[in-house]
């Protein structure tokens, strides 16, 4: 592979992936609630805050899955330079990427075991821009409810199922397995 | 090179972070769930919060200003430690008011001023299993919650109901987060049990030695376990804090003579000083 050095990455990985984190753990714990995501620059095909996210949370201990058009050659070596994350197959995970048609069917991925709920995929939906919202979400992170944008149903039988970071542009928000939603 | 860029920001390598960045994610998406991750050792002993200090770090921004307390005081040698370790390896603010700390890790309290949206309290956690008591094999506590089978629980605290005549659990007293998983809130007073409740921070739980880490995101449902002939009393020392007369504050017995003299003070002391500011 060539190896030569591919732009895109963190320029002061240490404070740029904390600054990162704190605004997805911030989303996570807040479903529905927007944010903005942005340090990383790569290839065109994937957006500003979903290479911010890969940059923060990816590394060799981490299988990414590149859904439809979005695996290509450009986008695994940037992946494989910034990060050292080893691309899979759908079913083993940890991180997969696309936009929400490409990303079915959803029961490909791991949802986590009754014993090990955790052990399940975070679903990165490209969203291309972020739509209004179709959906009032409910439960935990939630002061009452929230209108928010939601791609779809997602095979949840809590405390299994997938968690979900929704990207456009450097927009961010999330919509982890616990959250309740109602479909206008 | 000064004595900041010896270390990586908060200490931690960053691989290591983005290990326990990925478990706080998982936990969050799972309230009350105890997350596995591969805990490192710290430059401090265990008991010292080794868990609690592993999340801040991989929490802390430049921008955040840090809280940190012990038994509710911000002066105790084990929160002066860990304050000036985040000032000097990640340069962070400090502060001791509740108000203005963007982070508070916190050792045995939830301080007595409302919590707010956007902040996280960090809890150092000695045991996060609240079932080992109770089973001490881990494969058994584990089918336990897989099954949510916390008949045990049940049955023990109605036999502390039988001998005791109320539940004799005073610190450490389990929670059901969300109706689902039964969760420990770390060795906190009961008194402070229903500041988890619907409370606007995100709460983050780090264990250490045991390898744990668990949340609550804001507005979680956290009731403490009870039952309907008995149900669940946030007690404190019937007194008012005799520095700042506060009547709702949780309170610490303090012995002030070889005579048997003593006297009630706010465990929370940035809350008592404040109190005291205000009379002034
Ligand atoms: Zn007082």
């Amino acid at each position: 592979m060539d190896m030569q050095p591919i732009s895109g990455g963190f320029a002061d990985a240490p404070r740029q992936s904390a600054l990162a984190f704190r605004a997805i753990i911030d989303v996570m714990s807040r479903p529905g609630k927007l944010a903005t995501l942005q340090g990383a620059t790569p290839p065109a095909s994937l957006s500003v805050a979903a290479g911010t996210v890969i940059l923060t949370l990816a590394d060799a201990n981490t299988g990414i899955y590149l859904a439809g058009d979005l695996d290509s050659p450009a986008l695994r070596q940037w992946i494989a330079f910034h990060t050292g994350a080893p691309i899979t197959t759908a079913d083993c995970a940890d991180l997969a990427i696309g936009t929400w048609a490409d990303l079915h069917p959803l029961d490909r991925y791991r949802t986590g075991t009754v014993e090990y709920p955790d052990r399940a995929a975070t679903l990165i939906v490209e969203l291309g821009e972020t739509p209004a919202p179709n959906a009032s979400l409910t439960g935990p992170g939630i002061k009452d409810r929230i209108a928010a944008f939601v791609p779809g149903a997602r095979p949840t039988s809590f405390p299994l199922g997938l968690d979900l970071i929704l990207t456009a542009g450097a927009q961010v928000s999330a919509l982890p397995r616990s959250t309740q939603v109602e479909f206008a | 090179m000064t004595a900041m860029d010896a270390y990586n920001f908060a200490y931690l390598d960053e691989d290591t972070k983005r290990m326990i960045r990925r478990a706080l994610l998982k936990a969050v998406a799972i309230p009350g769930y105890q997350v596995p991750f591969a805990s490192r050792e710290m430059p401090m002993p265990y008991g010292w919060g080794t868990g609690g200090v592993q999340v801040t770090a991989a929490c802390l921004t430049p921008d955040d200003r840090l809280k940190v307390i012990d038994q509710g005081a911000d002066d105790t040698t084990n929160a002066v430690s860990i304050r000036r370790f985040f000032q000097r390896t990640a340069g962070v603010e400090v502060t001791e008011e509740t108000e203005d700390a963007t982070i508070i890790q916190t050792r045995h309290r939830v301080p007595e001023a409302p919590l707010q949206e956007g902040q996280i309290m960090v809890f150092q956690v000695p045991i996060p299993e609240p079932l080992r008591f109770l089973e001490p094999r881990e494969t058994e506590t584990r089918r336990m919650h897989a099954l949510a089978d916390y008949g045990l629980m049940q049955v023990k605290l109605y036999e502390d109901i039988a001998r005791h005549g109320r539940i004799a659990t005073a610190y450490a007293y389990p929670v059901k987060v969300e109706g689902r998983y039964v969760m420990d809130p770390s060795p906190i007073p009961k008194f402070d049990n229903p500041k988890l409740d619907d409370s606007p921070a995100l709460m983050l739980f780090g264990a250490g030695r045991e390898q744990r880490i668990y949340a609550l995101p804001p507005y979680t449902r956290v009731e403490s376990l009870d039952f309907d002939d008995h149900p669940f009393v946030a007690s404190k020392a019937d007194h008012a804090c005799d520095i700042c007369g506060a009547t709702e504050s949780y309170l610490d017995e303090v012995i002030t003579d070889d005579q048997g003299g003593r006297i009630f003070v706010c465990s929370d002391t940035a809350f008592c000083r404040s109190r005291q500011e205000d009379r002034q």
